[in-house]
């Protein structure tokens, strides 16, 4: 039974601590609220000799990420932390350090992105890059944050993904709990060091990403190798086969360190359930208090809150809403002209299964709008008002909000 | 650097990175942005160089570098230089931002700069070098109505310990140049002249002949600053002491990038690169 | 036939030369030496050598006769400009 190192952490440490214990080697990465205390505590491990790395105060989030793509390239485990805008500014590096396949960690302190400015949170910006071949990982807590940065290093290094680790501004980035701190000499054994599949070597000279034709092309052995798609291809086939790494690694985390991590997405009372809420992040906890509030009216309510948004858990998810009439999903983004990712994702899930659930989708907290458990347990409420008056499928999604 | 890649024949850029490549003995790792240098570089999974080298989007070669830099420290690596080479695009305009921010953190790398003054790799549309007058894809039918900016003027901002100016066209100084640079610490920027056949529209047989003209015109500038010292070197330097410059409107009637030239711009172009010789020849005595 | 023999999972190439294929099939016409002309083959010892250092492909070579690898060589007639000796010319590639 391990002993616990309980440390009283808001959500930034707390992912600062996991790149700390994960010895990273170099860390390039530009301060934006909400994320600047990572950075900023990142920087202080480094210059006070307790964390041997090279912290590159670059320019701009685009060269935070270019800085990562080069230095992982070299062999070094990278990190780089943002948010929101930052993320934005790095569209173009996350498509090129995924195309490359390199396990670089990137943790978002998800906020809300302009037009109009907004500092607080939602989840917008890192819904905003599921295209660009990213495992995507959200935390509900700070425990979450540190240990599936530690995770994140060795599902990235095993299958050659790069992996984001997000959390939402504020409610975890700014907010203290207590979070057990793993023991270096566990994280040591636990994280094997980084071996890249990639040689820059002079004695073995080798050049990375050059312009790829649409067709295979032969190299001067006579070998056939990839056109773009093929090498694309292989991108999806390891996002594809990624979920069984993410859940060996929750599994041997859960091992050493008494919290398991083999799940895609965590379950609350889905057993009994016929109306399951599904939120990610932070919300994942608010909906479980609505779900008591729901089951204290008689009905049987559960939650499933999403964990693992890349690779998308299709069949795990109708296993798990097998029994499911009602299912609510609440979105802190939208995907506009259409719904919110996650309800779109849902049912893509359960088109051609068994599952014949009502989906409702309710768009809520953007911009740091709070949301409460109450407002949660009527919106489920009104789903099923709304059901009972024989609607069944609505075009878009309702908002929680003031229009 | 092998032969049989696929830039144009007569190409001053190919000429250019063969002899930075032999000044860096090999012991290099190269990173480069969107431009005609990864054409040369060639087309997966066949390569035209001999040395390892990271292909970076257009914006981030100073980012990319830096990169290169911190993972080679991190993992104790030693003895090898990392050489970022880009071309006006991917230096003046949109690289600018990640280049000024690697040499501020004072990253220990060689940061070359090859003016071909366009956008050439993608047929030639006008960049923040592209001279005035000058007709490009995007400046069509009136040419550019202003003159480029100086880059090698910005970089020096930086105070940085070793700014050159150098030629493909002169490739012994070239070749010194680089040469030098590598025994130095911190960040050195060369800027290499690189004529253009077929974007600036001059054979492509006469490429030597039209570099040579530019550096007797004081078009082209050869000179270098160590730590703040200022000297003109090779042909600009014989220039300084023979004082047989030539007039300007030599090295403009030659292009047929320049026919739409109007007489006042030609006029300025003259009064602009004399303003910057007289400079060069101050500096150079005060030195 | 797949391509996954090739066993890269990400944009890798080794160097080769004639990334392009035989680039010498580019040019119209070709550079010829003279060797009575040419300073290094009338000396016979090391001299000169501008086409070697001037040749943006790197197809000529630094020896004494200087040869010029007509399989890459794109015709540019950099060579023909720079020789002090006036010792090559370029020959239209239809009288070969």
């Amino acid at each position: 039974m391990k002993k616990a190192n309980i440390q009283i952490l808001d959500g930034n440490h707390a992912a600062a601590q996991g790149a700390k214990l994960s010895r990273v080697q170099v860390i390039a990465a530009y301060p934006i609220t909400p994320q600047s205390p990572v950075t900023e505590k990142l920087s202080e491990l480094v210059e006070g000799g307790n964390l041997d790395a090279e912290y590159i105060a670059v320019e701009s989030e685009h060269s935070a990420l270019a800085v990562c793509t080069s230095a992982s390239i070299v062999g070094a485990r990278t990190f780089t932390a943002t948010s929101s805008h930052g993320l934005a500014y790095m569209h173009e590096m996350l498509h090129w350090v995924a195309g490359t396949r390199l396990p670089v960690v990137l943790v978002c302190v998800n906020r809300a992105i302009g037009a109009p400015w907004n500092v607080q949170n939602d989840q917008q910006d890192s819904i905003s890059q599921r295209d660009t071949g990213w495992i995507q990982i959200y935390a509900r807590n700070n425990q979450e944050i540190v240990d599936s940065v530690i995770q994140a290093y060795k599902i990235a290094e095993a299958v050659y993904v790069p992996v984001m680790v997000c959390y939402d501004g504020y409610i975890l980035s700014h907010t203290e709990m207590p979070v057990d701190v793993p023991a270096q000499v566990d994280v040591d054994r636990f994280l094997p060091p980084y071996k890249p599949h990639t040689i820059l070597d002079p004695s073995h000279p080798r050049n990375y990403n050059l312009v790829t034709l649409a067709n295979p092309r032969v190299n001067a052995e006579g070998v056939l190798c990839h056109g773009y798609m093929e090498l694309r291809y292989l991108l999806q086939e390891a996002l594809q086969n990624s979920k069984e790494t993410i859940m060996k690694v929750g599994r041997e985390f859960g091992e050493l360190f008494g919290r398991s991590y083999a799940r895609m997405f965590w379950e609350d009372r889905l057993d009994d359930a016929d109306i399951v809420i599904v939120a990610t992040g932070s919300l994942a906890m608010e909906a479980m208090v609505a779900a008591d509030m729901l089951r204290k009216e008689g009905h049987k309510a559960g939650v499933l809150g999403l964990r693992v948004f890349r690779p998308f858990p299709k069949s795990e998810l109708v296993r798990a809403l097998r029994k499911s009439r009602l299912i609510v999903v609440f979105d802190k983004n939208i995907s506009y002209g259409s719904e919110g990712a996650t309800c779109s994702e849902i049912k893509s899930a359960l088109y051609g299964s068994s599952i014949n659930a009502a989906i409702r989708n309710f768009i809520v907290g953007l911009g740091g709008r709070d949301v409460k458990a109450r407002e949660l347990a009527e919106a489920v409420n009104k789903s099923l008002l709304s059901l009972k008056e024989g609607i069944l499928n609505k075009e878009y999604p309702e908002w929680i909000c003031y229009i | 650097m092998l032969p049989g890649n696929r830039l144009c024949p007569g190409c001053a850029l190919s000429l250019a990175y063969r002899h930075i490549l032999k000044a860096l003995e090999g012991q290099v790792i190269v990173t480069v942005p969107a431009s005609c240098l990864t054409v040369l570089h060639g087309m997966y999974p066949v390569t035209s160089v001999n040395v390892p080298c990271v292909n970076t989007p257009f914006a981030s070669t100073g980012a990319s570098a830096s990169g290169l830099v911190a993972g080679l420290k991190a993992l104790g690596k030693k003895g090898l230089t990392v050489l970022a080479i880009a071309g006006d695009g991917g230096t003046h305009d949109i690289g600018i931002q990640a280049l000024s921010g690697a040499a501020e953190r004072q990253t220990d790398f060689i940061y070359i700069c090859y003016d071909n003054e366009g956008y050439m790799n993608t047929g030639n549309q006008r960049s923040g070098s592209t001279p005035l007058g000058a007709i490009s894809g995007t400046t069509p039918i009136l040419g550019k109505q202003q003159n480029q900016k100086d880059i090698t003027a910005i970089m020096e901002a930086h105070h940085i310990p070793y700014v050159a100016t150098a030629s493909a066209c002169h490739p012994l100084d070239l070749y010194e140049k680089v040469k030098k640079a590598k025994a130095i610490k911190g960040t050195r920027f060369i800027y290499v002249f690189t004529p253009c056949p077929p974007g600036w529209r001059f054979p492509f047989s006469d490429t030597i002949k039209i570099g040579e003209l530019a550096v007797q015109t004081a078009w082209s500038v050869l000179y270098e600053i160590e730590n703040g010292v200022f000297r003109l070197t090779s042909a600009s330097e014989s220039l300084a002491r023979k004082g047989n410059l030539r007039p300007v409107r030599e090295f403009i009637a030659v292009q047929e990038r320049f026919k739409n030239i109007t007489e006042k711009q030609i006029s300025e172009l003259q009064d602009w690169v004399n303003a910057r010789w007289q400079l060069c020849l101050k500096r150079a005595t005060n030195s | 036939m797949g391509t996954r023999d090739c066993k890269h999972i990400c944009g890798e190439s080794s160097p080769s030369i004639g990334e392009a294929g035989k680039t010498g099939e580019w040019r119209s016409s070709r550079p010829v030496i003279d060797q009575k002309k040419c300073l290094p083959a009338r000396q016979n010892k090391p001299a000169c050598f501008q086409c070697w250092l001037y040749c943006p492909e790197a197809v000529v070579s630094k020896t004494i006769p200087v040869r010029i690898n007509l399989e890459y060589c794109k015709g540019c007639g950099i060579c023909v400009q720079v020789c002090p000796a006036q010792a090559v010319t370029m020959v239209n590639e239809g009288e070969f």
